[in-house]
């Protein structure tokens, strides 16, 4: 499982800028980035190159930051390549509480990173029908 | 008009008199009929007969807010249930009300003082009076109404809310008393306003406003915009309910029916007597209430007594309007809110209650309460529809807590002050 970084962000002018800078400044590597917002607050998720650094990091500046875990595969660079994958969860009745791509690709792959409401059975599927999974190293250092 | 010559107007040493022979009968009758007060006179060395001057009222102990809490909810009650034919409740500093009972002598004495005021405010048995406080377990609406029929007015039982049905009965009944907060009055010409009704068909004269803190500008607001004359009505569901005191056309400060209630001012540090004319925090003591009474019960209003006669011919000493509180108590659209009930909401959440802020602001006329509480690890989920679920969740639980619906912003750790000492937990933004 890929371990992805949560923060938690008011939505005021500046906040986001200031999370970026901070990383920045720790020397952490950003490799893909999310965020979902509302009205008042924005969750932002990254994988970043050195989760565990980043987290105690970040946590020191006082940021509210948690770590999930979070599943990566790969699917054909090609119209059609994610779908796949996603038929394979709908039928196992697996849903996906979010997803987002790394931008870039490796060799004629692209990158998906998925949070599944149940981590173990969408990895089992996934496996089960040859869908190719990332390793946390591949993630780490895309 | 004055609505009880006799006990309004009394020379002060024969209404002296009468305070001395009600407290020591009151003091001999908790001490034998509520063990709570048994404890605490005994605690003092103070046995029945040792009271033989007004002043002596200054060796009993005081009653605060935490003993009601502490005997909820029948505790203190000094005679038995069979005799209380009344309950209500208000906001307590936790998640259980303060709960307050009557016999039904007391709530023929709660009639008399509430008439005292509504005739202070010129409403008699001509009076048509719309009584747009809540009903129910606040004091406000039936307080006022017993009142307003002891005084023979025609009462319009209203209750809060439905401003559009206000106006509309207001204007068909021929309303000529309005009696709700102050902030809701507003609220109803500002309605009126908008809604282009034309205000001289409305035979409105008079309002008797209070249950939150307002000040003289915003009395000659309401003045201004109704046409009419505002008056200010005190009262607290421990002491009574609405009816504890009420300003005269003199507008030199609120009458107190001190034959009734006995006022004192302390210092809300030390607990020091203070004399007329000195600021502090106002005391009560309930002469001849029969199913609840209170001894020094400690209100945490600040204001100052006053008792040079008064040009309304009323004896009665005056205490000037409520400039503020000695706890952190506020209150919104009429309603109680201690950050503590906030807290012991919070604390549903988790372990620890994470920290928070109330911060009250009033948009036009009605104020409006947000709750910032500060995500910690713990409440911190990774979606937004969780995160939005959990402030539901919280709004959900202060509503039924607090009475009241509160905006709930979730902010970011750090992002509220901490203080040293006792924590600032309210912004209010408000001018009142």
């Amino acid at each position: 499982m890929i371990k992805q970084i949560s923060l938690f962000l008011e939505n005021k002018k500046g906040r986001l800028a200031h999370v970026c800078r901070a990383m920045g400044e720790e020397g952490i590597n950003i490799r893909a980035l999310s965020i979902a917002d509302s009205t008042d607050f924005g969750v932002l998720r990254l994988i970043v190159d050195d989760p565990q650094k980043a987290e105690a990091q970040l946590k020191k500046r006082g940021f509210l930051v948690t770590i999930t875990d979070v599943i990566g595969i790969k699917v054909a660079d090609r119209p059609g390549g994610l779908a796949a994958a996603l038929d394979l969860l709908e039928t196992a009745d697996v849903s996906v509480e979010y997803m987002y791509a790394f931008l870039g690709k490796c060799g004629d792959r692209a990158m998906v990173i998925l949070r599944l409401n149940d981590a173990a059975k969408g990895l089992e599927v996934l496996k089960r029908y040859g869908i190719e999974i990332m390793e946390e190293s591949e993630a780490y250092n895309f | 008009m004055i609505w009880n010559e006799h006990a309004e107007c009394m020379p002060r040493e024969d209404l002296e008199a009468l305070q001395l022979r009600r407290l020591q009968e009151l003091v001999v009758r908790v001490y034998h009929n509520v063990p709570f007060y048994r404890k605490k006179l005994q605690a003092v060395g103070y046995e029945p007969g040792d009271i033989t001057s007004l002043k002596d009222i200054e060796e009993l102990p005081f009653t605060t807010k935490q003993d009601l809490r502490d005997n909820y909810p029948f505790d203190m009650f000094a005679v038995p249930m069979s005799e209380v034919v009344r309950v209500h409740a208000s906001s307590g500093t936790t998640g259980k009300p303060t709960v307050v009972g009557y016999t039904r002598r007391d709530l023929d004495i709660w009639a008399e003082v509430t008439a005292r005021c509504l005739y202070m405010a010129n409403t008699d048995r001509k009076g048509v009076i719309q009584i747009a406080y809540g009903y129910g377990l606040f004091t406000g609406g039936l307080g006022l109404h017993y009142g307003a029929e002891k005084v023979g007015a025609s009462v319009i039982p209203m209750s809060g809310g439905n401003t559009e049905k206000q106006l509309m009965l207001m204007e068909d009944f021929g309303s000529t008393t309005l009696a709700c907060t102050p902030s809701y009055a507003l609220h109803l010409v500002e309605s009126l306003e908008k809604s282009g009704k034309d205000r001289s068909k409305f035979k409105l004269k008079y309002g008797i406003f209070g249950a939150e803190p307002w000040s003289e500008r915003m009395r000659k607001q309401i003045e201004d915009r109704w046409g009419i004359k505002a008056y200010d009505i005190y009262g607290l569901s421990e002491i009574m309910g609405p009816g504890v005191a009420c300003d005269c056309d003199v507008r030199n400060g609120l009458h107190i029916n001190e034959d009734h209630f006995y006022p004192e001012i302390i210092h809300p540090e030390t607990g020091a007597a203070l004399p007329r004319g000195e600021k502090g925090e106002l005391v009560f003591t309930t002469f001849t209430k029969e199913a609840f009474p209170l001894i020094r019960y400690r209100t945490r209003d600040i204001t100052t007594l006053h008792d040079e006669p008064c040009a309304c011919g009323r004896t009665t000493v005056r205490m000037e309007k409520i400039t503020g509180r000695s706890d952190d108590m506020i209150i919104v659209r009429g309603v109680n809110v201690f950050p503590t009930q906030v807290e012991s909401v919070l604390l549903e959440f988790g372990e620890t209650a994470p920290h928070y802020q109330l911060i009250v602001e009033r948009e036009g006329t009605l104020d409006k309460l947000t709750i910032e509480v500060e995500l910690s690890p713990a409440l911190f989920s990774d979606t937004v529809t969780e995160l939005s679920h959990l402030e539901r969740r919280i709004f959900h639980r202060v509503d039924s807590v607090l009475g009241i619906s509160a905006d709930i912003k979730l902010v970011e750790p750090f992002s509220i002050p901490r203080f040293e000492g006792k924590s600032k937990r309210v912004i209010d933004k408000r001018v009142l």
